[in-house]
C-alpha cells in the first residue's frame, strides 16, 4: 500500500512521513500503513505519524531514532516539539503569539 | 570548458581570489580597518580581525592562517597599539609567506584620520600590483572545499545537504580535499560516521569528537539548534544531525582536523570545531560565520552553505556558495541563492543532477565566476576565544 504522494517516506523503517508540500488540517491521508487524519495544518517539511505512536516510542526518520514520543500520537497527526523530545539536549523554540494555533 | 586559474603562493598553494586583507587586532581598531577597506568594498579588499584584548593561541593561529590563506595576496595589520595581540609575530609570519605586509599602529600614526589615510594609500598600491598579477593553471585536485549548513529546516536533510554530499563525492574523486564540520550537529550519527573512517583508530577519534561536543553543549544547556530550525519542522538535535550528516556524502573519512589545520592531501575530513578541555569562553561557534571562518582557516577556497530557512551570508577571504534546500524559500530569496536544490522536493531534479551542478559551480569559481553573496558584497567575519590541543597521532593516518 502506498502513501499520499504529497508525503515522503525517507526510510522503510520510519514511523513518520515528511510533507513535500503544505497540507490542511483535517485531511484524510494514506500513510502507507493505513490511513490517518491531519490534526493541524502541516507546513512544508514537517512530519506526520505514519501509524499510531505510543508515548515512549522512538521516533524514526532516515531509519534512525531522532527522539522519543512524549505522548500518544494518532496516525496522520503532526509530530513535532509538542509531542516528542530529544534524547540529548532540549530543543529551544519560540512561540509566535501572532499566529498561535496556526502552523506556519 | 575553460581551465581553472589560480594565484601561485610561495608555499605551493594556489588562490582563486587575490584579496587584500585588512586585519584589525582588537575591536578598538575595527572602525579604522573598516574605513580603510571601504573604497574597495566591491574590489577584493576585506576586513577581518579579532576583537579581544587578551591573548589567545587559537586566535593567533586563526589570524595567521587567514592572513596566509591562498586567496590572500597582501595584508595590512591595524593595531590600536596597547592591545595584547602579538602583531610582531603575525607580521613576521605574513612576511615569511612572501606576501606584502604593513602594520599601522593607530596610537603611533596620530589617530583615526591619519591611520585611514596611510592605510588607504598602502592598499591602493597593493591593489594595483595584485590586479596586474599573473595567474597559473590550476587543477581540481588543488582545491579545498568546506561545507556548512545554517538556517536548516526539514528540507535541508532531504535536498540541499545530500546534494552537497554528492558534489563532495565527485570533487573527492577528482582529488580535491573536502571538509565537513560541526561535531555538535553530528550528535546521534557518531557510530555510522566512525564506520567510514579509513582506520579504526580514526573512527574512535571521530566518535570521541562527537562525545566531546555532546558534553560541551549539555553543559551549556542548549544544543546547536536555533528557534528557526524548529519552525522549519526540525524537532530535535538528532533529527537536525541526521540531515547535516548528509553533507559529508559517502566517501571514506580520511582524517580529523582542528581549526587552522590544512588537509595534507585530497579526501574527506571532519573539522572538530568544539574546544578541548573544560568548558570555557562560551558556545563553540556563536553563529554560522564563526564556522565559515574556521573552514577558511583550514585552507578552504570556497564554502558550500546549505540553507533551508534562507541565510544570506557570505564571507571575507573565500566565496560562499548558497544552496537553498527549501523551494518556498528559494522563490522568496532567489537573488541570494546560487543553487535551487528544493526542486528535488518538487520532483523537478534528482540529487545527482543537483550534485553535479554544485560541483560545476565550485569549479567555475576558479574560472572567474562569482557567487551571489560576493555580488551582493557580503563579507561577514567573526572570530572569538577558543582553546584547542594539537591533533593526536590517529587524526591524520598516512594512507
Amino acid at each position: 500500500m502506498s502513501h499520499d504522494p504529497r508525503l515522503i517516506l525517507l526510510d522503510p523503517r520510519d514511523n513518520v512521513l515528511v510533507a513535500r508540500q503544505r497540507l490542511a488540517a483535517g485531511e484524510t491521508i494514506a500513510t502507507g500503513a493505513g490511513s490517518g487524519t491531519t490534526d493541524t495544518a502541516i507546513a512544508l517539511a514537517h512530519k506526520v505519524a505514519r501509524s499510531a505512536i505510543a508515548a515512549g516510542d522512538k521516533i524514526l526518520k532516515y531509519g534512525a531514532p531522532i527522539g522519543v514520543a512524549t505522548q500518544a500520537v494518532a496516525a496522520g497527526a503532526h509530530v513535532h516539539v509538542h509531542n516528542m523530545r530529544s534524547d540529548y539536549t532540549p530543543t529551544h523554540h519560540l512561540e509566535d503569539e501572532r499566529k498561535a494555533g496556526a502552523a506556519s | 570548458m575553460s581551465e581553472l586559474r589560480g594565484y601561485l603562493r610561495s608555499d605551493g598553494r594556489k588562490g582563486i581570489r587575490n584579496v587584500v586583507a585588512v586585519a584589525y587586532l582588537v575591536e578598538c581598531a575595527h572602525h579604522v580597518a573598516r574605513e580603510i577597506a571601504l573604497p574597495w568594498r566591491e574590489n577584493e579588499v576585506h576586513a577581518i580581525g579579532f576583537p579581544g584584548c587578551y591573548p589567545n593561541a587559537y586566535a593567533d593561529r586563526m589570524m595567521e592562517r587567514l592572513c596566509t590563506h591562498p586567496n590572500v595576496g597582501a595584508v595590512l595589520l591595524v593595531s590600536l597599539g596597547c592591545e595584547s595581540f602579538n602583531k610582531y609575530a603575525l607580521e613576521r609570519a605574513v612576511r615569511a609567506s612572501g606576501r606584502p605586509v604593513k602594520t599601522i599602529v593607530i596610537q603611533g600614526t596620530g589617530g583615526t584620520r591619519a591611520s585611514i589615510r596611510q592605510g588607504r594609500a598602502w592598499v591602493e598600491e597593493q591593489r594595483l600590483a595584485l590586479d596586474a598579477a599573473e595567474t597559473v593553471p590550476m587543477a581540481v585536485s588543488e582545491l579545498v572545499i568546506g561545507t556548512v549548513c545554517g538556517g536548516s529546516d526539514g528540507t535541508s536533510g532531504i535536498t540541499g545537504n545530500p546534494a552537497a554530499g554528492r558534489a563532495f563525492d565527485q570533487l573527492i574523486a577528482e582529488g580535491a580535499a573536502c571538509i565537513f564540520e560541526e561535531t555538535g550537529e553530528l550528535i546521534g550519527c557518531e557510530h555510522i560516521m566512525a564506520a567510514r573512517a579509513v582506520t579504526p583508530e580514526l573512527g574512535r577519534v571521530l566518535e570521541g569528537s562527537v562525545a566531546k561536543a555532546a558534553r560541551y553543549y549539555a553543559t551549556l544547556g542548549y544544543g546547536s539548534f536555533a528557534a528557526g530550525n524548529a519552525e522549519g519542522g526540525l524537532s530535535t538535535i538528532e533529527e537536525k544531525s541526521m540531515g547535516a550528516y548528509a553533507k559529508s556524502g559517502a566517501s571514506p573519512i580520511s582524517g580529523l582536523l582542528k581549526p587552522g589545520d590544512v588537509p595534507p592531501r585530497g579526501g574527506l575530513y571532519l573539522l572538530d570545531v568544539v574546544p578541548d578541555g573544560e568548558v570555557r569562553f562560551g558556545f563553540p561557534n556563536i553563529n554560522d560565520n564563526a564556522e565559515i571562518a574556521e573552514l577558511i582557516a583550514c585552507g578552504a577556497h570556497c564554502v558550500l552553505f546549505v540553507t533551508g530557512r534562507g541565510s544570506v551570508v557570505g564571507s571575507a577571504i573565500s566565496p560562499v556558495v548558497k544552496i537553498c534546500a527549501n523551494p518556498e524559500t528559494y522563490r522568496r530569496m532567489s537573488e541570494d541563492m546560487d543553487v535551487d536544490a528544493g526542486r528535488i522536493l518538487e520532483g523537478r531534479a534528482g540529487l545527482d543532477e543537483v550534485g553535479t551542478e554544485i560541483r560545476d559551480l565550485v569549479v567555475s569559481l576558479a574560472q572567474g565566476a562569482r557567487t551571489k553573496s560576493e555580488e551582493l558584497g557580503h563579507q561577514e567575519f567573526i572570530l572569538t576565544y577558543k582553546s584547542f590541543e594539537p591533533l593526536g597521532p590517529a587524526c591524520l593516518p598516512a594512507t
